[in-house]
Parts: structure tokens; sequence; C-alpha cells
């Protein structure tokens, strides 16, 4: 859905593992926006019909970048700056209480 | 002029569950309720349909809940016949969790007392050991602290929101009159019935319920009757939504057919607002991540404060005006736990006069008792 | 933490960033809140990283966006405590403001509080509008502000505003195949505000701004159709493409990788919401904004509004009134007396009138028209936390709701995640045109905290201020 107009070489960025891949992005970066450089075309289903989802504001209003970072479910990607080593993971419908640390 | 049977002042859970029942009676019902923003209990509600622990002091509310809980399951069968939604209603049981040795001896004592009370009938609840506890909730494991509780088989639960909808439906589906956005204002009585007026309406009825929570306050004297209730604010914590993990309700923590966690409550003595507070948020999520700690990672979504409609005993009233006949008033702050009882036995007797046992009891003669007693 | 301020800002856009500053520059002990990693607000977004390590990209962005290094600059010199990634989940009459900071919650208490919370895209209830590929055009540039990201494959920018024209050419010449830009304002319309603007205004440049940025778009063969109408988003799990029909009411489609949408911006209003302040409605932008001062003082005397949150006049008007709101409040604190609080207030007041000057005409030019909630179809989704449909809202009209907090209770509609912010705006106008009652008469959802996202063992954990309450009633 989006590409970085330059790459960033991994002495210069963040790597960070969304859904078994592994991102380096440029610091500062959010973790929606990482999201959609690694390619996911959604990030979510939702909790009601299941249906997909995208980051859609980029500011942290519309709660559709809903995701898992660090195991912790239901975060918002956009208001999360990436951190070395982050795992990120798309979520499917409701969050299970057993997937909390 | 609008002309009916009998005319309900409030479109809460009460004054919505009499008018149904009233009109599936056959009676010609007009149900007058208020605007978008208004003082609704209604709307706050937890979603318990509870019997155990209440009627602690009144042998005749403990009962009246449990035949209230009785008549639950026929009810929300039929509310979803006639108004197509599904209430969510579940009779599983339900579980009051103690947390320390003195919180259990406490809930000791209150089952001897109410049992005591019941007389030959016995009292349905059960002292259940951490252990026992755990067994009933097996995936939500129990936080230290948690030393036991109690266990009623007729406890149970619903979604409140979607109950307040489907009465109304379903009492517009058998034919009554819902007219939102008027506040009754007055409240006259004529020679064979009563006069309201609400947003410049006229409505008149040979009968009157009065169920209009605080607004029974300034109404109540119209109809020659002195109610004396008060307010009593309660803070709800609701979660996001999570996959079905607790099978049962506990009295301060629910988990909705939605998925969301709701979590309870304060009792606050605050006059009329409605605000929440940061302290009493933090008094409810840290008293019910004691009891199940795996609620810690959830994320709240809302916290709400809605007024309880309390009596001086916290019982409920029922009573017809002695000075203006025809004149009825019901309150009470289980409006979701006594909705079949309201629809039911309470229509019955307001529609044809069968008075249930003992019913002067909930009366307000309680309260104006002479002398200090 | 320290918890007790004579000043607690709220965001750190060009009103926060301002506000910051002269009450700091006054003497008042003052803390910055921010959602956000870095200063700047969504306007001039990351504008320390970009001028210091993405050059290419500051030259894309321009000298407006420039500007935001100076403000910044000037907020940094002033050493004014800054807390980047906070959030504020409840605010009081008495000045405390709860808020969450690296996981945890806590307490603060000022004295004054000054909300410089900005503004949000206006959300756009069409069909199609919840599929993955379809993003707000200021979400995009948000992603190529923070990180350099452009959309892959062919791209469609839809809507109105100084922003879509704005955002289709930064993003063509960062190299992002615009394939097309739809725009709902007519050729006409836009004639006519030029004509205007040479007469009556010219000191402004918005949309003069905007017309070179449509030449230029032009030039690059980059099809803009002006005056269209009923655009919606198709594609079963992902955007496909987009519909539209022109001026003579034809229906065109048009293969898209990427949709982005963009109905103009409007105030956010979740905090004088949540403390339940008067809000007045904007007629022509059609959006609630809270009622104030001139000092941007709302109906509740502790809180301030500065800045887009306040109504929408831009990035320079919002420098003006943080500044404005800063003053006034160091007289109410006694740091100013009133006669000095009017004498520096002149040029500021002066300087807002230049550049609010414009905005009539831009409101008028700009209204938003991508989402019409009064012609939504019954089956697109309003509320996208609940996926409650425009049917199912006109059900409840129906069934007697006359409004959004009994909506809430009827159907679950803003009672998601957002708590309202993806609907509430679309949801009270489509309850007016339902009832056929002025949308004032509708109102709005009550906002209840926390109003951003606390978790519950944050919450229990903070430190109590106040002994356990008694316990509460069985049920």
């Amino acid at each position: 859905m989006f590409r970085a107009r330059h790459d960033t070489p991994p002495e210069d960025g963040v790597t960070v593992t969304i859904d078994g891949h592994d991102v380096t992005v440029p610091p500062d970066t959010s973790v929606a926006a990482a999201a959609l450089l690694a390619g996911l075309d959604h990030v979510r289903t939702t909790p009601v019909s299941g249906t997909p989802r995208a980051p859609y504001c980029m500011m942290g209003i519309c709660f559709d970048c809903l995701m898992e970072i660090d195991g912790v479910p239901n975060r918002q990607a956009c208001l999360e700056i990436v951190r070395p080593g982050m795992t990120v993971r798309r979520q499917d419908g409701a969050r299970s209480l057993g997937a909390a640390p | 002029m609008v002309q009916a049977d009998v005319v309900v002042i409030g479109g809460g859970i009460i004054g919505s569950a009499i008018a149904y029942g009233l009109r599936s009676l056959g009676c010609d019902v007009v149900l007058l309720d208020e605007g978008d923003v208004a003082l609704r209990a209604a709307r706050g509600n937890f979603g318990l349909v509870w019997v155990q622990g209440k009627g602690l002091g009144m042998r005749r509310y403990a009962e009246w809940a449990r035949q209230s809980a009785d008549l639950w399951p026929a009810f929300a069968d039929e509310l979803h016949a006639r108004s197509g939604i599904d209430v969510a209603y579940r009779k599983d049981g339900g579980l009051m969790l103690c947390l320390g040795e003195d919180e259990l001896n406490r809930r000791r004592w209150e089952l001897a007392q109410l049992t005591h009370q019941a007389g030959p009938d016995g009292y349905d609840c059960t002292l259940l050991d951490r252990q026992q506890v755990q067994e009933l909730i097996p995936d939500a494991p129990l936080g230290d602290e948690v030393s036991g509780g109690s266990y009623s088989p007729h406890d149970g639960d619903c979604n409140p929101l979607r109950l307040l909808n489907a009465v109304h439906h379903a009492f517009r589906a058998v034919g009554g009159q819902y007219r939102p956005d008027h506040r009754a204002e007055t409240i006259t009585r004529e020679d064979d019935g009563f006069t309201v007026t609400a947003n410049r309406t006229v409505f008149r009825a040979a009968k009157l319920v009065l169920a209009a929570g605080h607004g029974i306050t300034h109404l109540a004297p119209q109809i020659g009757l002195q109610v004396p209730i008060h307010p009593e604010r309660g803070q709800v914590l609701v979660t996001e939504r999570v996959r079905p993990f607790l099978r049962l309700p506990i009295n301060g923590i629910r988990q909705t057919d939605e998925g969301t966690i709701m979590l309870g409550s304060s009792a606050e003595d605050v006059g009329f607002d409605e605000r929440t507070t940061a302290d009493t948020m933090r008094h409810i999520a840290d008293r019910n991540l004691r009891a199940l700690p795996c609620l810690r990672h959830l994320r709240l979504n809302r916290v709400w404060g809605a007024l309880r409609v309390l009596t001086p005993d916290d019982f409920p009233v029922y009573e017809q005006s002695v000075s203006h006949p025809g004149a009825y008033v019901a309150t009470s702050h289980s409006g979701v736990s006594l909705a079949a009882i309201h629809a039911g036995p309470v229509a019955r007797w307001i529609a044809d006069g069968e008075e249930p046992s003992e019913f002067n009891q909930f009366s307000t003669k309680r309260f104006h008792v002479s002398g200090t007693a | 933490m320290k918890t007790e301020w004579d000043v607690v800002v709220i965001g750190a856009g060009p009103a926060g960033l301002t506000a910051a500053t002269e009450a700091a520059g006054l003497g008042l002990d003052t803390l910055v809140v921010d959602e956000q990693p870095a200063p700047g607000g969504q306007i001039y977004r990351s504008v320390e990283a970009v001028h210091t390590r993405r050059t290419k990209d500051a030259a894309l962005l321009g000298p407006d966006y420039g500007h935001g290094l100076d403000l910044v600059r000037r907020f940094r010199d002033a050493n004014i405590p800054y807390w980047p990634e906070t959030g504020v989940w409840q605010v009081t009459e008495d000045g405390e403001l709860g808020i969450t900071r690296a996981g945890e919650a806590g307490l603060l208490k000022a004295r004054r509080i000054i909300a410089a919370a900005g503004a949000q895209e206006r959300p756009v209830p069409i069909p199609g509008w919840t599929l993955p590929g379809v993003m707000g055009a200021g979400g995009a540039q948000v992603l190529f502000k923070s990180a350099g990201m452009i959309p892959r494959g062919r791209t469609v920018i839809a809507g109105t505003g100084p922003l879509v024209l704005l955002v289709a050419g930064q993003l063509s010449d960062a190299g992002a195949e615009i394939a097309a830009v739809l725009d709902t304002v007519t050729q006409a319309d836009y004639h006519m505000a030029a004509g205007h603007l040479f007469s009556a205004l010219k000191a402004s440049d918005y949309v003069l701004k905007g017309l070179a940025m449509m030449v230029k778009l032009r030039r690059r063969g980059i099809p803009v159709h002006a005056g269209v109408r009923a655009v919606s988003v198709t594609g079963s799990d992902r955007a496909a493409g987009v519909a539209y029909t022109d001026p003579k009411g034809t229906t065109h489609s048009l293969a898209a990788d990427t949709v982005l949408l963009h109905d103009g911006v409007v105030p956010s209003t979740q905090l004088t919401r949540q403390l339940d302040c008067t809000h007045g409605w904007h007629h022509t932008q059609r959006y609630w904004y809270p009622v104030t001062d001139a000092w941007g003082t709302t109906s509740c005397e502790t809180l301030a509004v500065a800045g887009d949150c306040a109504g929408i006049t831009g990035a320079k008007a919002a420098e003006a009134s943080g500044r404005l709101a800063a003053l006034d409040t160091a007289t109410r604190l006694g740091r100013l007396s009133a006669v000095n609080r009017e004498r520096r207030a002149m040029a500021l007041l002066a300087f807002q009138r230049r550049h609010t000057a414009v905005r009539p005409l831009l409101d008028q030019l700009y209204q938003p028209r991508l989402s019409l909630p009064a012609g939504t179809p019954d089956d697109t989704i309003l509320c996208r936390c609940e996926e409650v449909t425009a049917g199912a809202i006109r059900a409840a009209v129906a069934d007697g709701c006359l409004g959004p907090n009994q909506l809430k209770a009827f159907t679950r509609c803003g009672m998601g995640p957002c708590q309202g912010r993806m609907c509430g705006l679309s949801v009270a106008e489509l309850i007016a045109a339902e009832r056929r009652v002025p949308v004032m008469q509708v109102g709005y959802y009550r906002i209840r905290p926390p109003i951003k996202p606390v978790t519950l063992g944050a919450l229990a954990a903070m430190a109590p201020t106040a002994p356990a309450p008694p316990d509460p009633l069985d049920t």
C-alpha cells in the first residue's frame, strides 16, 4: 500500500519484526507506518464482523490500526514509535485474555 | 388531547416494563419519556438479574426478587418473540466474590441472616471456598486475596441496553403508544381520571403510573404521595472487547455478550452530579484486579456515572395513592432484576386490582412511622 | 513526577507551542503534554527530524512547513518541560488531568489548562471507506512527513479543501503515481473565489497556492476532475477503484490501489465535550466548536482552547490564539495586569484577523461534499468501530430515537474504542435530517472518560488521593 522513498540501511534505522518478517525503518517511525512498509495490507480484522481494516487516520483518531505489540493487543500502532527488537502482529477479532503477558 | 386508559410517566426500564405489561393485558397505554439527555438510571445499568443478597432486612423483598428471577426466562423469550431482540439473558447462576477473611465472614453472616429470615422456605444460596469459586470460573484465575464467595443458581444477567430497547419495541408491537421528548410537567386530577401535560400536549387517562425515577420527587406530591428518594452515584467501567472467558456474572465484574467487561461499582452521595472521578475509577479498577488480576492489561473504553434512585431503606416502593385513587407510584433501584415482575404481577395489580400478597409492605407508610424508631 | 503546575498545555502544534512559550516567558510554571513523539503537531509533524536527517524531503514539503522549525526551536530554547507520547484521558473543572505516560497512569493538577488539541480530518462515510487501501489524505501526508513514505501503485485523491491539491502535488513530486484528483469543488466555484480574492483579499495566498498546484498537476498530465459527486470506493476485501458522478450526471469509474479521502478538517472536541463545555455549530463547514471568549476561555473557566480545536482557522492564526490564551492565563493567575494583557494582545489580534479574514471564503468554497449524511446509502457504515450503518440509524430514529445518546443505547453506535470521533458528526447530521430538525437540536454524544486509552492495571496502580469509598450495593 505504501513504500519508502529512500531505503533505510540497518545501521541508520530500527529493525522490528512484523508478522514474522524483519523490516528496517527510520527512527521515529510509527508502528503503523512500519506495518504498511512491511507490506501488510490490513493490520486487523474487526471484533464485530471479522472484516479486514488498515490504518486510516494515522493520527490517533480512528482506532483502526490496533495491533498486538510485544504481546499486548489493541495498541494504537499509529501512536507507538518503533523500538529495536519490537515484535508486532496482526490481530484477528477480539483479543483473548490469554494473549496478555 | 390524547386519551388513554393509563398514562405511564417514565420511559426507563421500570416504566417501560409496567407499560408493556399493561398493554399486554389489553389496556390502552401511553408511555411518556424524556429527550436525548436526561437522568437515566436505566442507561447506566450493570445488567445483573440478581437475587442473592437482596432483601436483607425485608423478607418480602427477598421473595419478590426471587419471584422475578423465576419469571425472567419466560419474560426474555416473550420479549424476543415480540420485539425480535435477544436481550442476551443467561441464568447460569451468579457469584459474589470475597477478598480476605473479613469479607468472607461477613458474607457467611449475611447468608445466615437471609436463611433465618426466609423461614421454612429456605434461602437458596451457597457459601463457597476459594477452590469452589475457581472451579466455577476456570478461565479466570483468581487473585491471591480471594477467600471464597457465594453462589446462587437463580442469578443471571442480560444486556440492559438491549433490554430497554426490546421492551420499547415489544410495547409498540402490541399497540402501545411511546412518546419520547414528552417530559411530564404537571398532573391534575379530574372527576374521572388524570390529566398530564407534557411538551404542550395534554394526556387524559383513568389511571396514572408514576415511574419517573428522580422525577418522582416533584411529581408524586401532585398525586398526594410523599416518596422519599435520593440519588446515589454509581460509576461503572467498561473495557474493550475480549473473547468469552467469564462463564458467570460476578457482583462487580460481568462479561457482556459483546465481549466487553463491565466493572462496578461505587456508591457515592454526591447529589445529582453524574460526573466520573479518577479516584473512584482507580478504586474500582484496584478492587476488581485484586479479584481477577488477568484483567490488568485491558483498556478502558468508557466510564460513566449514573444515579441510582434510592429509598431510605433501598427497597422498592409500590403504592396506590389514597387521596388520588387510580394513581400509582413504582420505584426501585433494581429495574432490570425486577423487569419480569413489573411486566407481570405489578401490571396486573394496576390493571385489575389483583394485589400481590403482603403488598402493603412496599408502601411508603414504612417511612412515615411516627416517633423515632 | 512533578504533579502541580500553573499551566498544562495539551498538544504541541503551532497553538500549543506558542501558548507554552508565551506562558513560560511570563513566568508561569508550564508543562506541555503531547500525544506525538516530537513537537510540531500534525501540520509540522516530524519537522525537526525532516530538517536534520531528511533534507530532500524538506525541500518537497516547502517553506510553509519549514516555518514550523522556527516555532519548535523557540520552544526548545525556552527549556519548557515537554512530555511527548503522553495521553490525557480525563480533565476536570478544577484542573485535574489524568494522563498516561510510558504505560503508567497519573494525575496532574493545573491552575489552568490550555487545550491545543488541533483538528482531525472530517470522517467521510461513503460506500467502501472502511476498506484497506483507503486512507485520509492527511493520514497519507503524515506518512510522508514522518517516514518519507508514499503510496504504492495507482493513487486517487478525492474530496475538497486546500490539502487535497497540496497532498496531490507533494506526493506526485515525491514520485507517487497520482492517477486522478477528484475535486468536489466546481471549476466555476474556483473562478468566482479567485475573483473575490484578487479584489478584496490580496494578502491571502491560500486559494492561489491551490490554483498553482492545480496548474502543476495538469502540466504533469494528472487529471483533476472538478465538481464530482457521489464518490464511492469499490472493491471487496480491499480498495480496487473509485466510482463518481461528473457534473453532467454521468457515472465514471477508475481503477485504484490506494484511495485518499479528504473532506476538510474539523476541530477535535473530545476534551471540551468531556468537560461538557458549551458548543456551537458551524453551518457552512458543518462542525462543532467550543464557544469561547476572545482569549479562548470556554464555558468552563479552567479551560482555554487555542488553535484549530477552537474552530478551524489554520496554523498561522493558531500561533496568535495560543499566545492570546497564554496572556489571559497570566492575567488570571496574577502574573500580568489586564492593561498589559490588552497592550500585548493588540498586535496578536491584528495578526489573527489577517489570517482569519480569508476563512469565510475558504469555508464557502471548500464545503464538505464528499459525505452528505442525509444522502448516505442505507448499507454504508457510519460507526466504524461498532459497524453501524446509516440504515440502522434511520431505523432507530423511526423507533423514536431523538439523539446520539439514545442512539448509543439503541445500536451501540459510538460506543467503540474511538468514542464517536469517527461517527459523531455524521450521526448528528443524519438524525437531524431524518427528524427534519436543526443539528443543534439533536446535539452530540456525551463524551465519557477515558478519552485516551488507559489500562485497568495502570489505573489501579495510581496513588490514591482519597480514602476508599464505602462498599457498594449488591447490584
